[in-house]
């Protein structure tokens, strides 16, 4: 059932890319392809363009459904569509599966024109500055002039803050929601602990996998869960789950395994993410966001890092946040304003830990619909 | 717009930064903007302010004032603004502290709970004062440090801030009793003040 503030049906379409890309870690890759939806329509002046940056596993499919018989919409429908903060009457907006990707860019799962084959591990290591010149390229080829806003949470936030400070004059505004300048030892450990998942299952076959007609499930599943698992906070999970048994009892003398509703839902999302999501991608997207560091090139002030912005910012971190916690959105939102930037924040109240951006709160919503409508076109 | 605040106003420079401690829903701010062109900034707890700013095209950080203002560096703004909080803060002398650091001047309004009817409540009725400016019962208020005017200036004197005009605000039949006896008939009190150090 396709609701009034839906975008309704979309379909994604493909860019392919023939000047070849020079990336942070030396290589180039030659040509490459972008899987994009865009909702709404693009102004005269190309000035009404917005730019969604996804996280570690989304992709091109932010709002709408691909079908009628569509289950889902895309994963950011709570904030795109007509009347929505992102209003789609209003503004032109591009969402884009990034380089590296699992979802029909140009990734580990493509083939390599240089050996015919998949290129799995051997797939670029791919980091957020190339994300954000293929994703300029794009914009160029859309017609877009000067984004309205680019914007972005968790991995996508730091995208959003890479424009914004690479391409100072193409970006009227920035929203950076529970993001991070660079990435705490904590969170780095987190991700390694989901790449040692992925590459001690016995199916990986060093990234080769493809070749061999396998998949490290058990990996992927493993590093989901475990990933899952930090982006909730310990109340919303008690509130969520509690001790609810999904199976069995604690009656004596009963043989049936006791699962909790808790473990059942981890299984399910882990099961589901494996059969979903590439392997290689996974690793590829948890490097980028561990080799992250905004302010790497300008000998860690992160003051000077922002001194080029010229954009309008919007900082918004979660309560109950612990992988992206909202001392790290403050260290963004500070060294804007000793940088003499324009900047809003916010911290949602909310159980909803890190995927909180992704959640329905009221608060949130009507902050970035408030926010939003400030947005000159 | 509150009385208080049209007086503040008129001590507002022209195209110059204001930061608003406690900007409320940023009406103010937003008014600061269109009459003297400032660029403003609000710092507000609240959420349904913050989103109320955000609706008037007003800048806002989210922070609890009493918990410092470490990230505002020295002299970032022309003025710093703060009406009618200080009463509520845990520890006004460092916000006070903070006001003149970060601001070139500052601008302070608070009840003067010197005002004679403080001082009847308190003295001949021996209750703690409730009126239309201060609605609140002792027991459920949000006004934990009040102060008369000799209170806040003798605390300007030990923090070393220097008082560079003051304006008081009287019940109408009351303004020339204001400005002989302020302490007295001064209802509200708004302080223009700056660090004497730098």
């Amino acid at each position: 059932m396709i609701e009034s503030g839906s975008v309704g049906i979309v379909t994604p379409f493909t860019e392919s890319f023939a000047e070849p890309l020079p990336l942070a870690c030396g290589r180039v890759l030659g040509s490459y392809e972008l899987v994009v939806e865009t909702y709404g329509e693009l102004n005269a002046a190309g000035t009404n363009a917005i730019l969604i940056c996804h996280a570690l596993s989304g992709n091109h499919h932010a709002a709408g459904f691909h079908s009628a018989e569509d289950q889902k919409p895309g994963w950011w429908d709570l904030l795109i569509g007509p009347g929505k903060p992102i209003d789609t009457h209003r503004f032109f907006v591009v969402s884009l599966n990034n380089l590296g990707g699992c979802d029909g860019s140009t990734g580990p799962r493509s083939i390599n024109p240089e050996t015919g084959m998949p290129w799995g591990p051997d797939f670029p290591a791919v980091q957020v500055v190339d994300w954000v010149e293929s994703q300029r390229r794009l914009g160029e080829r859309l017609g877009v002039n000067r984004w309205a806003a680019v914007i972005g949470g968790s991995l996508g936030g730091m995208q959003a803050l890479q424009w914004a400070i690479k391409h100072p004059e193409k970006v009227a505004n920035c929203v950076l929601l529970a993001s991070a300048p660079k990435l705490t030892a904590q969170n780095i450990a987190f991700n390694e602990i989901a790449r040692h998942a992925i590459l001690t299952d016995p199916e990986w076959h060093e990234g080769h996998y493809a070749l061999e007609r396998k998949v490290p499930t058990r990996g992927l599943a493993l590093a989901r869960m475990v990933g899952h698992l930090t982006y909730m906070s310990a109340d919303g999970m008690s509130d969520k789950f509690g001790r609810e048994l999904r199976e069995g009892s604690f009656t004596p003398n009963n043989e049936e395994e006791v699962v909790f509703q808790v473990e059942s839902y981890l299984r399910y999302q882990g099961s589901q993410f494996s059969t979903r999501f590439d392997a290689n991608t996974y690793v590829l997207m948890t490097r980028a966001l561990d080799y992250f560091d905004i302010a790497a090139d300008y000998n860690g002030d992160l003051t000077k890092a922002m001194s080029a912005i010229q954009a309008r910012c919007l900082v918004v971190s979660y309560s109950s946040d612990w992988r992206f916690a909202p001392a790290r959105s403050r260290e963004i939102s500070d060294a804007l304003l000793r940088a003499g930037k324009k900047v809003t924040y916010a911290e949602i109240a909310t159980e909803g830990g890190h995927d909180a951006f992704l959640l329905d709160d009221a608060h949130y919503l009507n902050l970035m619909d408030a926010w939003m409508r400030q947005v000159e076109v | 717009m509150r009385y208080d605040l049209t007086h503040i106003v008129s001590w507002v420079a022209h195209n110059s930064r204001v930061l608003d401690l406690g900007c409320g829903d940023g009406m103010f701010l937003s008014a600061l903007e269109k009459e003297r062109g400032v660029r403003g900034l609000g710092i507000e707890l609240d959420p349904e302010n913050i989103i109320a700013a955000a609706r008037l095209n007003i800048d806002v950080i989210q922070q609890d004032i009493d918990q410092g203002l470490d990230n505002f560096p020295d002299k970032s703004f022309d003025t710093v603004v703060m009406a009618q909080a200080l009463q509520v803060l845990h520890r006004p002398h460092r916000v006070l502290n903070d006001m003149v650091r970060i601001g070139r001047e500052a601008i302070v309004t608070f009840p003067n709970f010197g005002h004679w009817r403080c001082r009847v409540y308190l003295g001949v009725m021996g209750r703690m004062p409730v009126s239309r400016v201060l609605p609140y019962s002792w027991y459920d208020t949000p006004n934990i440090h009040f102060c008369t005017l000799k209170d806040f200036e003798a605390l300007c004197d030990e923090l070393k801030i220097e008082i560079i005009a003051r304006d008081f605000i009287a019940a109408e039949s009351q303004g020339i009793l204001a400005r002989w006896l302020p302490n007295l008939f001064g209802v509200t009190a708004v302080y223009r003040i700056r660090s004497r150090t730098t």
